[in-house]
């Protein structure tokens, strides 16, 4: 019985919390625009009985699919916020793994702290941080004054309302996401595992590569799944810090909804966005399970 | 067939393959090893004993290269090894842990570092299938460290220190990890190997036992100094310092004073007691204090005074352990002084002769026991 109930706890927590609202969306990507409160027809009659329900069900067809297909704004916003995505966790995890790997390495008494400071950042506002990012940006901001003053530039450079802007802030926010799980593999690591690759024939820089590198490669894939799938979505990092030339499809789900309030379509938009990282969550699953029986 | 001794320690002509010459390491302020030389000689099969702390893992990381000595000069067939880096030496080492790779299989994980020669493909697979036939793995070469038994992953890493030919084997607390069972069993096996290949082997053990064992020469250490190098035998028999003495096995150590005479000394040690006497090589002065070492099982224990034993002491049995095949019993003499005494339980236990609270005979011959300064 009490076995029973650990495993509905969680189930019911999801399902009233991701299916059914899952559910909600792909219905209303399923139906058409109306001039009315909810902006979308049809909607379900219960009180009509068994002829409304029919009804309702007939109301529904996969325009809207049809229509993301037509405009080849769609499928350029999913193919950019996909590359996006993806060369911004390749960078994360190129400035992430130097600072999980030097935090491993640290002092024992050191590394509560450095781990605190990784965190640190969460603790305030989101928001605030990808708006601080735009005064340190912009064309008169930190940054640029800074170079001036140093000599560096003779012009301020344009970094904000770019891609650039964007990797900066997508690689600012999500790197202690990238360096937590690399960092737990790192830690873990028995360090006599290298002095036994060298004391086997090996630098220093192939026992990194042929041992330390490997067996953090758990953490890197995780760190990168984590990094990855938020990014493909992400919408208020691009809204601040991109330009017009940002193609994101968080973006577009938002003009969808509030500019257009065309519901329908920019829930198609949403439908189709999950069935595209289902593949990456998938993997990732997967990835923390051989992990787990690895060590198992 | 004859067979010559191996004991190239005790022949002026050999070179010895490993020479210590006045090496002194300090971490800080701690003096790990202080001001040692030793000469290690091909073949051997020499063990560092000691208790944690006393600087047998330093000497053993200096050979291997992860630490370098702060005086002194050590020396790998003539050659002062100091410059060369770990990866270099002709060294390797199976670690306490083992240090297996766990994301390679027990074939990648002994030819790790086979390939890291850049030998031919042809000639890394013969020689770990010859390792995997020495060590009896050939069945496992497809599994991943965590897919075996630890004594199967020991012999894994044995294998894998052993692959490159080293001139020199380190072993540090190679058998820790094992039961106790095993652990014997191992012990044969690796002096098995260690003869079979000709690789001179230096082990790291806290395990006095294992030591005397496995060992051609043990030496025992303490503080960062070795305190004495020699023969498991001699070591037993003939224990230079109570320090020693008192590591090594079982023993009962009574303090006295010395007064020569005959051929050996007379050793007074308690009010009310007749003095002891041993024959010793050492020489004492009249009235030098002393400490008289004697092993239990060097020890007799009667009901009646022997008539033919000048060391004869009365007492009362304090404590009888039981270990199966041997009894060792504590005695008491009246003077509050213990003397372990043991012997072989030759015969059935309900037919013991001793029991708790007997008064007994101990009594041992001239040269039994080890006449040691303070």
């Amino acid at each position: 019985m009490r076995r029973f109930a650990l495993i509905v706890l969680p189930y019911a927590w999801l399902l009233a919390l991701f299916l059914v609202p899952f559910i909600i969306v792909l219905k209303i990507s399923l139906s058409d625009i109306a001039l009315s409160i909810p902006p979308y027809t049809p909607t379900l009659d219960l009180s009509a009985g068994w002829e409304g329900t029919k009804r309702f069900f007939a109301g529904l067809d996969f325009e809207n699919f049809v229509f993301l297909t037509t405009d080849d704004l769609y499928w350029k916003a999913y193919l950019s916020s996909l590359r996006i995505a993806a060369v911004a966790t390749f960078l994360t995890l190129l400035v992430g793994y130097p600072i999980a790997y030097g935090m491993a390495n640290a002092p024992d008494h050191w590394r509560p702290t450095l781990m605190m400071l990784v965190i640190l950042p969460f603790w305030t506002s989101f928001l605030i941080r990808v708006y601080s990012w735009m005064g340190i940006l912009s064309g008169e901001g930190y940054l640029n004054q800074l170079l001036l003053a140093l000599g560096a530039i003779s012009e301020p450079l344009t970094i904000l309302n770019t891609n650039i802007a964007v990797y900066i802030g997508i690689v600012y926010t999500y790197l202690p996401f990238m360096i937590l799980p690399i960092y737990a593999a790192l830690e873990r690591m028995d360090a006599s595992l290298l002095e036994a690759a060298e004391d086997l024939g090996c630098s220093r820089l192939t026992a990194f590569w042929l041992v330390t590198f490997p067996l953090s490669r758990n953490g890197v894939v995780a760190g990168c799944f984590l990094v990855f799938i938020p990014t493909v979505g992400e919408f208020v990092i691009p809204a601040l810090l991109g330009g017009s030339k940002t193609l994101m499809i968080g973006k577009v789900l938002w003009d969808e909804f509030f500019k257009n309030r065309d519901w329908p379509v920019a829930s198609a938009v949403a439908v189709i966005l999950l069935l595209i990282l289902i593949i990456p969550i998938v993997l990732f699953q997967r990835n923390e399970q051989k992990q787990r029986e690895a060590e198992g | 067939m004859t067979q010559t001794v191996f004991e190239p320690w005790n022949d002026p002509d050999a070179t010895p393959l490993i020479q210590f010459q006045g090496v002194t390491k300090r971490f800080g302020d701690f003096t790990a090893i202080d001001d040692q030389t030793l000469d290690i000689y091909e073949r051997e099969f020499f063990a560092l004993l000691g208790p944690s702390g006393c600087g047998k893992t330093t000497m053993m990381r200096m050979l291997a290269g992860f630490e370098a000595p702060t005086e002194g000069r050590i020396l790998l067939d003539g050659q002062d090894i100091a410059p060369i880096p770990p990866n270099k030496r002709a060294v390797n080492m199976m670690f306490q842990s083992y240090a297996l790779f766990p994301h390679l299989s027990v074939w990648e994980n002994i030819a790790f570092g086979l390939k890291r020669d850049r030998m031919e493909k042809s000639a890394i697979t013969e020689r770990v299938d010859r390792m995997l036939k020495l060590t009896r793995l050939e069945k496992f070469a497809r599994r991943k460290p965590h897919q075996i038994s630890g004594g199967q992953r020991q012999r894994v890493a044995l294998a894998r220190s052993l692959a490159k030919a080293p001139k020199l084997l380190l072993l540090d607390e190679p058998l820790g990890a094992l039961d106790a069972k095993l652990r014997q069993d191992t012990q044969f096996e690796l002096m098995d190997i260690q003869e079979k290949t000709g690789t001179t082997f230096v082990i790291v053990t806290h395990d006095q036992e294992e030591a005397m064992t496995v060992a051609s020469r043990v030496a025992v250490m303490d503080h960062g100094k070795i305190v004495q190098a020699d023969t498991p035998d001699r070591i037993y028999e003939h224990p230079s310092s109570v320090y020693v003495a008192d590591f090594i096995g079982d023993v009962t150590i009574i303090e006295g004073t010395a007064t020569p005479r005959e051929a050996g000394y007379e050793i007074a040690f308690a009010e009310g007691q007749p003095p002891l006497y041993a024959e010793t090589d050492k020489t004492f002065a009249k009235g030098q204090a002393c400490h008289l070492a004697i092993r239990p099982e060097k020890v007799s224990i009667t009901a009646e005074k022997p008539r033919d034993k000048r060391n004869a002491l009365q007492g009362k049995i304090l404590d009888i352990a039981y270990l199966g095949n041997i009894s060792t019993y504590h005695v008491e003499l009246p003077g509050g002084q213990v003397i372990k005494a043991q012997t072989a339980n030759t015969r059935r236990l309900s037919r013991r002769t001793f029991t708790w609270e007997d008064t007994v005979w101990l009594s041992w011959t001239d040269t039994a026991a080890v006449l040691l300064e303070d």
